[in-house]
């Protein structure tokens, strides 16, 4: 093709239309798969509240929408009160005379273990993003960055059963002891320790990512100021990384409230109500899991309240997301 | 060629600042000898021997690539962050070489201040940018007083003295600049290195700056690094030319230097005909 003499050689030609067909086909080939992930999100939230409905109900949601169109059946029959799921202080709900359904219990038991691992996640993965940003040499990053992920892909059983048979008897049960304490083989403190160290990696990886990218004339500025190491990692580095690493904070917290396996394992599947870091709890995670292998008739309310459970904890965690996203605003990595 | 005749190389304008300034007989405060700077294999500084004198504006200009800005590095020990860089040779600021074993970098800083080619101010208020160096210095006496005189003497305190607490990063680039100078005085230092702080901005607020770099040479010693040879005649007592290959070529009196250099290749830079 010679561009030298001709001057439209090149930059219009009948292409075009197919060029623009293509990108069409590829954009909907592409959205297709998008929706994918956004029809199950709206499908899983469909389904929680339809079955909560039924917990709450004798009716699912949409049946009882079918009834309310065709024979005007305005209220359904009341099975559990939302004021008994909300501010009862029991959760026994195969009991058999007297079945309650509070989920108080469940929640602070899911509130004791995952602040319990923000105590431990977040202290020691920010020192180790700091370590890894600002202290180690570049060969130990390396290899420590790496490592760092490793940890973060065990699966989380493992450590649930690293919990149970190494946690509670090596380290608590001999802690407590010492202090005229006695554990069991299950405690909320073990479900938040095993917690903790599951998530430091994710505090750890995400808060190096933004320390490391904070731009080194921030560094250099405080360096040349007279400011040490220390210094310039936590008042310069640190605060100019923010929304980086609050934003790990936050993640590590919803994947604690979502953690399932490893705080069954480990932190028992007694509800109680209680503070006390050392008695057997459980979350509402656990719950869901212990009741999903015992025998229950589909229907009943006691099946049902999985759903609710599930959709508290769904509620759960998406606040924790718009925390997370409101926090990423706020705090917006201004030095770009 | 004419090298007597002052209108064929750049004039020098001395501001009465300036010819007071050189009254005063010169102190030297640093004094490098027989200085080499290697980065990895590679040497950037070869064999400098330079004295610099006390509360002047000496000037260091040069193509680029030259070793500017690893000379006033090594002064400093910012280059110390550089893993690869290796220093021959001494340097000693008043009298003290900065590269023996018991020189504390961190208090070497706190007497020799630098302001950077790009404005970095801190993500954080103008006040605690300014109070930064006294914080980490320990200084927490009268802080609101020194942050004030400091951004006067940057000629910025009239510009923001009512928006103290907004973020460093919402000023101009000229002013995030004095910004910088103001939190390099804070601390009061004894020198002030600056490399190429006038080459991010606009002539006006490049004016601005020059005027204070004259009167910071009332209190302080100014090295500053610039690509602007007006610049560096205009406000300079001294100058240093560095050449290619990181050799100090010539070191003279400002006006010496752009009147009559004494070599031919200082000349032909200073002129332009080649770098
Ligand atoms: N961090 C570094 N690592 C390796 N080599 C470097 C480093 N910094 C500078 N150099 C090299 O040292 C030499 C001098 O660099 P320097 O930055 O001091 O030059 P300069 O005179 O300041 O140039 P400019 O006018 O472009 O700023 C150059 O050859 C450069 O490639
Ligand atoms: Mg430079």
């Amino acid at each position: 093709m010679s561009t030298e003499t001709d001057p439209n050689s090149g930059i219009t030609g009948g292409d075009a239309d197919a060029h623009r067909r293509r990108d069409r086909r590829i954009r909907r080939l592409l959205f297709g798969c998008t929706s994918i992930t956004v029809l199950t999100t709206v499908a899983i939230f469909a389904v929680l509240f339809d079955n909560t409905f039924n917990f709450f109900y004798d009716v699912r949601f949409h049946e009882w929408l079918i009834g309310l169109v065709t024979e005007f059946r305005l209220f359904p029959e009341q099975r559990v009160a939302i004021t008994e799921f909300l501010f009862d202080t029991e959760w026994r709900p195969s009991h058999a005379d007297d079945p309650r359904f509070g989920i108080l219990p469940l929640a602070a038991g899911t509130l004791l273990v995952t602040v319990g691992a923000a105590f431990v996640s977040i202290p020691i993965g920010t020192a180790t993003a700091l370590y890894l940003s600002e202290y180690a040499r570049p060969r130990t990053r390396k290899y420590l960055k790496p490592t760092l992920e490793v940890l973060a892909g065990v699966p989380t059983i493992v450590y649930g059963f690293f919990a149970l048979t190494f946690i509670t008897p090596n380290i608590i049960a001999p802690v407590a002891a010492a202090f005229g304490y006695d554990v069991g083989r299950f405690s909320a403190l073990s479900g938040a320790i095993v917690v903790g160290i599951m998530t430091i990696p994710m505090v750890a990886s995400i808060s190096e990512d933004a320390m490391s990218s904070v731009p080194d004339e921030l560094r250099n500025g405080a360096y040349a100021l007279g400011a040490s190491k220390f210094s310039v990692s936590t008042s310069v580095v640190l605060p100019a990384s923010i929304s980086g690493v609050m934003a790990s904070y936050i993640l590590a917290v919803s994947r604690a409230i979502g953690e399932t396996m490893a705080v069954a394992l480990a932190a028992g599947v007694t509800p109680r109500l209680t503070t006390n870091p050392l008695a057997e709890i459980q979350t509402m995670t656990a719950f869901m899991v212990d009741s999903t292998r015992s025998t229950m008739l589909v229907g009943s309310v006691e099946y049902q309240s999985l759903f609710a459970v599930g959709l508290a904890l769904f509620i759960m965690t998406l606040a924790a997301n718009l925390v997370n996203d409101y926090v990423k605003r706020s705090y917006r990595e201004v030095y770009r | 060629m004419a090298q007597h005749e002052s209108d064929s190389l750049i004039t020098t304008e001395v501001s009465a600042a300036e010819t007071a300034r050189s009254e005063i007989p010169d102190e030297t405060v640093l004094r490098a000898e027989e200085l080499d700077v290697y980065y990895g294999e590679e040497q950037a500084l070869d064999d400098v021997t330079i004295e610099i004198p006390d509360r002047k504006v000496t000037a260091i200009i040069g193509p680029s690539g030259c070793g500017k800005s690893t000379f006033l590095r090594c002064i400093n020990r910012m280059n110390d962050q550089i893993p690869s860089c290796r220093v021959d040779g001494s340097l000693a600021f008043q009298g003290k070489d900065v590269y023996d074993e018991d020189v504390d970098p961190v208090a070497l800083r706190r007497k020799i201040g630098m302001v950077f080619q790009k404005p970095n101010p801190f993500p954080k208020s103008i006040r605690d940018n300014v109070a930064y160096g006294l914080t980490v210095q320990g200084k927490t006496e009268n802080v609101d007083e020194r942050v004030e005189e400091s951004l006067r003497a940057a000629a910025l305190w009239d510009e923001v003295n009512d928006q103290l607490d907004s973020s460093g990063l919402d000023l101009s680039g000229g002013q995030q600049q004095r910004l910088c100078i103001a939190r390099a005085i804070a601390p009061d230092p004894e020198v002030i290195l600056m490399d190429e702080p006038t080459s991010a901005l606009d002539p006006v607020a490049a004016s601005k700056i020059e005027d204070l770099i004259a009167d910071l040479a009332e209190e302080y010693t100014v090295v500053i690094v610039t690509h602007n040879m007006q610049q560096a005649a205009r406000i300079s007592d001294k100058t240093a030319v560095f050449l290619t290959g990181g050799n100090l070529v010539e070191y003279d009196d400002t006006a010496t230097i752009f009147e009559d250099p004494e070599h031919d290749r200082v000349e032909d830079y200073i002129t332009g005909k080649f770098g």
